[in-house]
């Protein structure tokens, strides 16, 4: 039976289906649905409210795993089905779940359109650099050189930036964290579900079978620290395990550069501090990437705008304030019509 | 507003039963308005019409070009007719590439007026020809009417201060007024419009007026040609009612809408735009007070998705498009017919493959509409006869998606979209509502519990507590509605999927004859909007003797469980359709009727004349 029964209290479990987990032993994916589980649970949000998306691919299975009401619906194509739903209903809480293929290779253009218009809507990006589900070929998030079943001697195509993608389109909240951070996971996803309008999170996530290890040189337990910078806003932008570490303009005042606390003269007022209403910064900041930076993680950038279906239906209430509709025989009467007599 | 119409003045004028005028110029020369504005005025005089407006592709296409040559064509007369007409009578052509283009179609002794200011040189040379057709006896065999519009336009309007740009492009008007007095049309109508259209250029408005009074008093005072008069065409005996001159467009609008709410649904139209469909997105978003929302999508493929999203939370999802938008939405549409969500495919149908004649009408969408999904995926798939048809058509396209769960595909095409005709403006009230009704029961729930009389599944729409349950495009189990691989619950799913939409044959009227006996030498099977032409075609043979019938399908698929039968009565079987031969095979494959088939794939609607060949050449009467 495919019947739950809302309790008092959600506990996370409360917010699993009773389906068999079917994702491969070790996968990412697991530790992301718990976060987003323990996500929920803190929310209350309750589960008939809740309808989670997805397209094609491993991380798309995600709603068959959920005890909300779930879509799992064609590749690429999550966020204009999402879209149509919270125009419908705007009361519905929801959620998108996407693969790197699925929401910027095939989905590209519906990722793009769901940020620019800002549709309310909780945009999950897992990125794991590869293509699972179809066996392992390199997807548009692969690094240069990934080889691949179908790039036997590497890709030679520049793979794409999801948060820079997203700025450029008009994001108004971008996020980043990855599968294994639980504790940081929450807290970007609560951030997430509080903005109102697009909120793309790309979480980052190891795919164990096609791609293993692809992400150990940031996110590993010795080199988390050093390699990757959580962003806080109005705290400066510090990090390393020393916390000695810390993001500086450029020496031309155009960019930015990783400077240490205590060289050079460098003191802790000469790191910039994050402002997550400033879009330069948090277009630097999602760029950022190894060898030569930390990789940002947190809320890169949040700076909400009106959502697009709160301003559909604004319009709509709007025309309809103005023009009450009429029955149905009016509206086929509108305009100019005429009658002919009994006997013409 | 209700106007009743005023006796025309028949005074001095010669009276016809029926006229077929053709407007033609350049794209730029606003002969699609003058059309629609000759269409409003003959309707309110009781005329019964259909018009046929034919545009280029091109916006703005280069002045004077043959390929930039757009034209209206109004067929009206004091009985019922049912097409633009064959041939026209009378041909307005605003410069020599309009001339070019369509001085074939009339027949000769027809009129020919022109406007002879377009032939400088300079046009002549472009529209083709190698020598002025003025001089050169081209119109030797027509009666011409030869007038300088564009100085008599400019005059008229010299004192109104407006630019001689602005001025020459009332010539339209100029050539309405003419048009007006030589058949009695009331010209209030037109001034009333164009003063709503040019409310905030109030100099353009009169200006415009002013050509138009100035071509009707042209009528009226100059001596025509010998065989040219003022005429009059009396009003056409109609049903007492109260009408309306309809577009294709306007008429399925409002048959979503109606549908909609007799099934206590709110409409959303996810759509994105293209020749011909995007009208109906303008309409539909005009009618947001009748719980209407539209949103155009980022492309086809979201447009459908958002559509499907939207029926997915409890609404009306609706997509419209013509044949290559409908193709890129297939993979979603397959979507909602695997998840058994109600969704509306509106197809104008286009001259294709690909972009093809874009502006032009066509059929050819029949094999896509029936066939054109991968795997076992039937759909309903249902098809307008004529503009005022397409009301009662959407609305049985929805009243088959809401009640048996499943997209239907909703079949216009060009030609209707555009084309316009009186239409007696039928009682909303009439038709029966067919309520959706949610489930919120949630004893016993999963999401493909079957109504045992339809095999339409539940609907549970998120909101609804205790229902949450997950859709998707892998199969679903018949028993739980949870995934399956399950080789035998696949294939008792497709079987019951292809059951369902089979028996909505049992929930569609009977075939008839739309004219002739039910059994005889020779029957003409028809869809879409052949249906005029065919009828008329028909309709003359048996008034000839002609054992001749005349069977028109709406319901394409499943079609009406007694055709097969009506068919095997008839000796002879053709099909006439404006494609390759479609529905022919579909007959051909379903009833093994020796079926055969008569194509016209030009981007033009039949012709009667042409039918009616094709009637007598097979039966004597």
């Amino acid at each position: 039976m495919n019947v739950e029964t809302p309790v008092e209290l959600l506990k996370p479990a409360d917010y699993a289906s009773d389906q068999e987990v079917r994702w491969c032993p070790g996968c990412g994916d697991y530790a992301i649905i718990k976060g987003v589980h323990n996500t929920l649970a803190d929310l209350q949000i309750p589960l008939e409210k809740l309808v989670f998306f997805s397209g094609i691919g491993c991380a798309a299975r995600f709603p068959y795993y959920m005890a909300s009401y779930g879509f799992h619906t064609i590749h690429g194509r999550a966020p204009a089905l999402a879209t149509g739903a919270k125009l419908a209903n705007p009361d519905l809480d929801i959620w998108v779940v996407m693969g790197d293929g699925d929401a910027l290779s095939i989905g590209g253009n519906h990722t793009m359109h769901a940020i620019r218009r800002n549709v309310d809507l909780n945009l999950l990006l897992f990125n794991n650099e590869i293509y699972g589900l179809t066996k392992g070929q390199y997807s548009p998030t692969s690094q240069l050189g990934t080889r691949s079943p179908s790039t036997p001697q590497g890709s030679v195509d520049s793979p794409l930036n999801a948060l820079s993608l997203a700025l450029g389109a008009g994001a108004r909240f971008v996020a980043r964290t990855f599968d294994t951070n639980l504790k940081h996971m929450p807290i970007v996803l609560k951030a997430a579900h509080a903005h109102k309008g697009a909120s793309l999170v790309e979480i980052i996530q190891n795919c164990i079978v096609y791609n293993d290890g692809v992400f150990d040189g940031w996110t590993g337990k010795s080199v988390v620290a050093d390699n990757s910078i959580t962003v806080e806003n109005g705290q400066p932008l510090i990090f390393g395990k020393e916390r000695n570490k810390g993001l500086a303009k450029s020496d031309d005042g155009f960019g930015i550069q990783v400077v240490t606390i205590g060289e050079n003269g460098v003191t802790e007022a000469d790191i910039l501090v994050h402002d997550e209403t400033n879009k330069i910064l948090a277009m630097m900041l999602a760029d950022m990437n190894q060898p030569d930076f930390p990789v940002a993680l947190g809320v890169l950038y949040n700076n909400p705008g009106k959502p697009y279906d709160e301003a559909v239906h604004e319009q709509l209430a709007e025309v309809r304030a103005a023009n009450p509709p009429g029955t149905l025989n009016e509206m086929l009467r509108k305009g100019r019509t005429w009658t002919i007599a009994e006997g013409e | 507003m209700a106007t009743n119409v005023v006796p025309p003045d028949h005074e001095g004028r010669k009276a016809l039963d029926s006229v077929v005028i053709r407007f033609a110029g350049d794209s730029g020369d606003g002969m699609q308005l003058t059309g629609t504005q000759f269409t409003q005025s003959t309707a309110l005089m009781g005329n019964d019409l259909a018009t046929f407006p034919d545009f280029p592709a091109e916006i703005r296409a280069p002045a004077g070009t043959t390929f930039g040559v757009s034209a209206f064509q109004i067929n009206f007369a004091s009985f019922d007719i049912q097409t633009p007409g064959d041939d026209p009578d009378v041909l307005v052509a605003m410069n020599p590439a309009a001339l070019k283009v369509h001085l074939k179609d009339v027949p000769k002794g027809g009129t020919v007026i022109l406007n002879t200011d377009a032939f400088s040189d300079r046009n002549i040379a472009r529209a083709g020809y190698t020598a002025n057709p003025l001089k050169d006896g081209t119109l030797d065999n027509y009666v011409l009417v030869a007038i300088e519009i564009n100085k008599l336009t400019n005059a008229a309007v010299a004192d109104i201060g407006v630019s001689s740009k602005e001025a020459t492009r009332c010539k339209n008007f100029w050539a309405l007024g003419l048009m007006c007095w030589m058949y009695d049309r009331d010209r209030q109508p037109t001034v009333e419009w164009v003063n709503q259209r040019f409310g905030k250029l109030p100099k353009i408005a009169e200006a415009n007026i002013a050509a138009m009074n100035a071509g009707h008093a042209y009528g009226e005072t100059v001596e025509m040609p010998s065989g040219i008069e003022a005429y009059v065409v009396p009003r056409a005996k109609v049903m007492p009612g109260t009408y309306r001159a309809v577009t294709g467009t306007e008429a399925a609008a409002w048959g979503l809408v109606a549908g909609a709410k007799k099934a206590g649904l709110e409409l959303f139209l996810g759509s994105y735009p293209i020749t011909p469909a995007s009208a109906l997105l303008h309409t539909l978003t005009n009618l947001k007070p009748y719980g209407v929302t539209t949103f155009q999508a980022e492309d086809e493929i979201a447009a459908v998705c958002s559509a499907i999203g939207a029926s997915y939370t409890g609404k009306l999802g609706i997509t419209s498009s013509s044949g290559p938008g409908i193709a890129l939405k297939t993979e979603a549409i397959g979507l909602a017919f695997i998840t058994e969500l109600p969704l509306v495919v509106v197809n104008s149908q286009r001259g294709g493959p690909s972009t093809g004649l874009p502006t032009k009408t066509e059929q050819s969408d029949l094999y896509q509409a029936v066939y054109g999904r991968n795997a076992d995926s039937p759909l309903p798939v249902v098809a307008s006869a004529t503009p005022g048809d397409c009301y009662e058509t959407a609305i049985e396209a929805v009243r088959i998606a809401v009640k048996y769960m499943t997209p239907v595909m909703f079949l216009t095409d060009g030609y209707l979209a555009n084309a316009a005709e009186p239409w007696e403006i039928p009682d909303a009230d009439a038709i029966a509502e067919f309520p959706v009704e949610f489930r919120t029961e949630t004893e016993g729930f999963h999401p493909y519990l079957r109504d045992e009389k339809t095999l339409a599944r539940n609907w549970a729409v998120p909101g609804t507590p205790g229902l949450m349950h997950r859709l998707g495009g892998i199969e679903k189990d018949y028993d739980s509605g949870h995934i399956s691989y399950d080789s035998d619950n696949h294939h008792r799913m497709t079987k019951i999927r292809a059951a369902k939409v089979d028996g909505i044959a049992n929930d569609i009227p009977a075939q008839k004859v739309a004219a002739g006996e039910d059994k005889g030498s020779l029957a003409v099977v028809g869809w879409g909007s052949t249906f005029g032409a065919i009828n008329q075609a028909v309709g003359r043979c048996i008034k000839d003797g002609v054992r001749v019938s005349h069977i028109h399908i709406r319901h394409i698929w499943p079609m009406p469980a007694n055709l097969g039968e009506l068919l095997s009565q008839f000796d002879q079987v053709i099909v006439p359709e404006m494609n390759n031969g479609q529905l022919v095979n579909v007959l051909r494959a379903k009833y093994l009727v020796p079926a055969e088939s008569i194509t016209q794939i030009t981007g033009q609607p039949f012709k009667v004349s042409t039918l009616e060949r094709e009637i007598r050449s097979r039966v004597k009467g």
